[in-house]
């Protein structure tokens, strides 16, 4: 926290400036850290080398081993935040998240199951297929959730219930992976954990087709998601369509919580501690700022997290959701301590 | 209903899940009109206004905005013509107050919702207009109450709206509060021409502000009409259900129950200096009677409503020699007399004469001492 006298001097255009600037610097340091860092460490020039020319000889480890991995870890980890961001938002719920609701864990029972459909008879399963696998399981977990959300009053019910959904779609995950062949189930397993290390470059392709415009349209509703921030009364009378509005915003939080999944698997607290993290950065809730923020600093928050999964351990991996639960987790306990000093206030 | 209501209602039936609560309702109000609706907590004003701005779907009929059936228009076609103020607690995190009363904007921004010149203009006009420029700046989950309520009607004044429907905006208001509120509106229906809609539970303020009045109780619409003809005789008392004590129409003011039982003290009171004495009385438990007052008296509605006897003559007469008569022989049964009135004039010569019987009798006491409690 800083003093009054540093915050007067700061005004919100100069904050905004400042966070803009930060999150960049840190994106771009984090990519060269990332290429650097690894089994076979690089310098530098090895890296402008690698990344400028298509014949140079650490081509091949800059661009396959490393960026293919940097890559999604920017657009997965925005997508995460951002779908973190969009349900804190619909459920006016601070601890909401897609992994704490249960939705990734959702979008990982149907897409385990359909990937061992699918490698059982032997065809390879193509990256749009699992995208849509993970929407539909995404959607039937967000399906239950809204149910809940309609009896219960109180948003800690709402998370209980969330993460509830969650253990039992985790439950017969693991179960079905139990019945799967034991070449699957290594693969699988991996997954189900949360990491990078599986991405190619043509599922890199699909994920940018669709998280870019998910991005794009998630700012261009802005303006009524900052109206919806008053109230759902408040914004219908501000001239918002509450049903459109409400059913884009669940629409595009699943897309980008699946996205994630069926490449990533599930990733714990990303969606929910980055908007909190934003928040405190910006100072503020204006969509106009968090969604770009949000997404930057999801990008951010992931790429620091696999540069630890990768090296802290080398040559072993840390599962990524491992990674950033510890990070993640003590922000929301943070988040809801700080709540209750302001309900009692 | 005519043509010159900017809205109203068509044999409106309001309700929760298709069950009606009230039916029939027949409202409607003109631009630079306010019209408040009173009745019991739980009569349905807040369904009735809820579904005016179409929170909640109307069971049955119609609800006209600007000539154009409600039901028909788009959102944002209401959005430019209607804004509210509801109890809803409106979350605001991380928001100041200048950006609670920006969202107003919102029907006349662009995609992104930027504001403009112009907006930021008509925002500060807004903040202004409610006296909330020490404020603007603070977070709105800072505000006190009072604050809040400001901030909310300056939200809807950027609006630019035709007509403000409000939802008890005076409630948890202090006295100090409710009053600038109400002032606030007053001047925005004179000056811009708005039309309002409000809910109020103070019925001294509803009267007083108010061009018309709509009852609510019992599951009907119970009148709409002039503040003149609602507040008036035992018409509240009765659309309330008053039985614990009583409602004076002229006042607006309300009295708790009278203590009745045999008369302890006899107050001479007039032109409102019994009022104290009624009312220390009252709050002892202490059954007093009072007298002479002449209806026109300030005092007389106060020991109307509060003394357990009551010698009263018509307005602005002198007393008869009868009651003054039947007054002091009460006066001496009781044996302890109170006098409140400073100077006696000449209408009041017979309230002189019972002072002067009390204190040649001995059994006049000092008020001050009375009030103190030392003899009660």
């Amino acid at each position: 926290m800083q003093t009054d006298g540093a915050n007067a001097r700061i005004t919100p255009k100069l904050r905004l400036i400042i966070g803009f600037a930060f999150l960049c610097a840190a994106l771009i340091a984090l990519v060269f850290l990332n290429i650097i860092a690894g089994s076979a460490s690089l310098n530098l020039s090895e890296v402008f080398d690698g990344l400028l020319h298509a014949d140079s000889p650490y081509r091949a480890i800059v661009m396959n081993a490393r960026m293919v991995r940097i890559v999604p870890a920017i657009l997965l980890g925005g997508a995460l935040a951002l779908s973190g961001f969009l349900l804190q938002t619909f459920f006016a719920n601070p601890i909401a998240g897609p992994f704490i609701l249960g939705i990734s864990s959702g979008a990982k029972l149907v897409l385990s199951v359909t990937m061992i459909a699918f490698l059982s008879r032997g065809v390879a399963v193509g990256s749009v297929a699992l995208i849509l696998a993970s929407f539909v399981g995404a959607m039937l977990a967000m399906g239950f959730v809204l149910a809940i959300s309609a009896k219960v009053r109180r948003m800690s019910m709402l998370v209980i219930c969330g993460v509830m959904i969650g253990y039992i779609c985790s439950a017969i995950t693991e179960f079905v992976i139990r019945f799967a062949d034991d070449s699957n189930i290594v693969k699988l397993h991996d997954w189900a954990m949360g990491s990078f290390a599986a991405i190619k470059w043509d599922n890199v392709a699909v994920m940018t087709v669709v998280v870019l415009p998910a991005l794009v349209l998630t700012f261009l509703m802005s303006k009524p998601i900052g109206a919806y921030q008053l109230g759902e009364v408040y914004a219908k009378n501000l001239g918002v369509n509450i049903k459109a509005f409400r059913a884009a915003l669940i629409l595009l939080s699943g897309v980008l919580s699946a996205c994630v999944t069926a490449f990533a698997g599930p990733i714990s607290f990303v969606g929910v501690a980055v908007p909190h993290l934003m928040r405190r950065l910006f100072k503020t809730a204006k969509p106009i700022v968090m969604i770009p923020g949000c997404f930057l600093g999801g990008a951010v928050f992931c790429l620091l997290c696999d540069l630890i999964a990768r090296t802290a351990f080398a040559p072993n991996e840390l599962s990524i959701s491992s990674v950033t639960a510890i990070f993640g987790a003590p922000i929301v306990i943070l988040v809801m301590l700080r709540r209750q000093k302001e309900a009692t206030r | 209903m005519n043509g010159t209501y900017y809205l109203y209602a068509e044999r409106l039936s309001v309700g929760y899940n298709g069950r009606p609560l009230i039916e029939n309702i027949e409202i409607g109000v003109r631009r630079g009109e306010i019209l408040t609706l009173i009745g019991p907590n739980g009569s349905g004003k807040s369904t009735i206004l809820k579904s005016i701005i179409r929170e909640l779907k109307p069971i049955a009929g119609t609800v006209v905005l600007d000539g154009r059936d409600m039901a028909s228009l788009r959102e944002r076609d209401v959005a430019e013509k209607l804004a509210i103020v509801m109890t809803e607690r409106i979350r605001g995190e991380l928001m100041t107050c200048r950006d609670v009363v920006a969202t107003g904007r919102y029907p006349y921004t662009g995609r992104l919702g930027i504001l403009r010149a112009q907006d930021h203009a008509i925002v500060d006009d807004a903040i202004r207009t409610v006296h909330a420029e020490d404020f603007a700046e603070c977070p709105f989950n800072e505000i006190s109450d009072g604050q809040r309520q400001r901030i909310l009607l300056a939200r809807a004044i950027c609006q630019q709206p035709e007509i403000i429907v409000l939802d008890e905006p005076t409630s948890f208001l202090d006295i100090r509060h409710k009053l600038e509120l109400l002032d606030i509106l007053k001047t925005m229906v004179r000056e811009k021409n708005v039309a309002v809609i409000v809910s109020l539970h103070e019925l001294d303020l509803a009267e007083k502000i108010s061009d018309r009045v709509l009852c609510v109780a019992n599951g009907r619409i119970d009148r709409c009409d002039t503040p003149d003809n609602i507040f008036h005789g035992a018409y509240i008392s009765a659309l309330y259900g008053i039985e614990t004590g009583s409602y004076n129409p002229l006042f607006g003011s309300v009295e708790l129950p009278k203590v009745s039982g045999e008369p302890q003290v006899f107050v001479i009171g007039g032109g409102g200096s019994g009022v104290p004495a009624y009312r220390a009385l009252q709050r002892r438990g202490i059954p007093f009677a009072a007298g002479i007052l002449a209806e026109s008296d300030l005092d007389w509605p106060v020991a109307n409503a509060l003394a357990a006897e009551l010698f009263s003559i018509p307005a602005f007469a002198a007393a008869d020699a009868q009651t003054e008569q039947d007054a002091v022989s009460r006066m001496r049964a009781i044996g302890k007399v109170v006098c409140t009135v400073p100077a006696f004039g000449e209408t009041n010569a017979a309230n002189r004469r019972l002072y002067e019987a009390a204190k040649a009798a001995g059994i006049l006491v000092d008020p001050d001492a009375l009030l103190k409690g030392v003899e009660a």
